[in-house]
């Protein structure tokens, strides 16, 4: 019998973990990186009320979150594909125009 | 309990360590390989909290299929390190005291408010089994489990049309 609360607080300490290093790195991978670990984040916390309270939508809407985080992988990661062939640098600081 | 709470602090210190050293490595290629570990971490931590699926699921799509996209793309990119942007100088100290915002404000829910108080049960078989998942999806969440077969085709249609050559 482990209180929820544990989960609840390691979901909190990578959550903003992710959250920082979305502000503090300028390589857009890393950027995306960090935002699936806020979704990873986001995911062991719903885990942990689905088993508190024994509700199984709980684990349903994680698989929905994974879904989602792997369309928008895969789109983001198209997307600096796109701009690195016409900027020929993936610096975020460069990404100020949508014009290519 | 004390078995419970020592795989518990190991594993969480694992968790938050791989988390760390995803942020700080300089070569993003380490960087996916520190997240592959905490995914791994965080399917264990599923197991634990009685969803045998969704830890399954864990490996197989983010450990498996997304960290291997991702370190696709840096091959192909390039794995360059990027200097230190001088554009807002500001920004690096804002975005710590941001993080320590967020942090203080969970802080205060959890251990002031006590947001989230409960226990995890001891695990059952049946819950969280990938029958219990399926029978779930095919009947009460049929629609949203096609939406999302939607939503995955756009994102792979979404993808092949971004990376296209254009054609002269």
């Amino acid at each position: 019998m482990m209180p929820v609360m544990f989960y609840v607080a390691l979901s909190a300490v990578l959550f903003t973990i992710g959250a920082l290093g979305v502000l503090i790195r300028r390589n857009p991978l890393i950027i995306f990186m960090s935002v699936e670990l806020m979704l990873n984040a986001a995911n062991l916390a719903f885990a942990a009320f689905a088993s508190s309270y024994g509700k199984l939508e709980g684990q349903i809407f994680v698989f929905f979150v994974m879904t989602v985080a792997a369309a928008e992988v895969a789109v983001g990661l198209a997307l600096l594909v796109a701009i690195f062939r016409t900027k020929h640098s993936i610096n975020i600081d460069e990404m100020n125009s949508l014009k290519g | 309990m004390t078995a419970d709470l020592i795989v518990f602090s190991v594993l969480a210190l694992a968790a938050i360590a791989t988390a760390l050293g995803m942020l700080l490595s300089k070569n993003a290629v380490y960087s996916a390989l520190f997240l592959v570990l905490n995914f791994g971490t965080v399917a264990i931590f599923y197991i634990l909290l009685n969803a045998p699926f969704i830890a399954m699921s864990q490996i197989s799509v983010y450990a498996g299929a997304i960290m291997v996209l991702f370190l696709f793309v840096i091959m192909l990119l390039g794995t360059d390190v990027l200097p230190v942007s001088k554009a807002l100088p500001w920004q690096r100290p804002l975005a710590f005291i941001l993080a320590l915002v967020l942090a203080g404000e969970s802080v205060y829910l959890l251990f002031i408010r006590k947001a989230a108080s409960g226990e995890i049960p001891q695990p059952v078989e049946t819950f969280g089994s990938p029958k219990e998942i399926g029978l779930a999806l095919f009947s009460q969440y049929l629609l949203p489990f096609e939406i999302t077969s939607i939503l995955l085709l756009v994102a792979m249609v979404g993808a092949i049309v971004l990376t296209q050559k254009e054609k002269k």
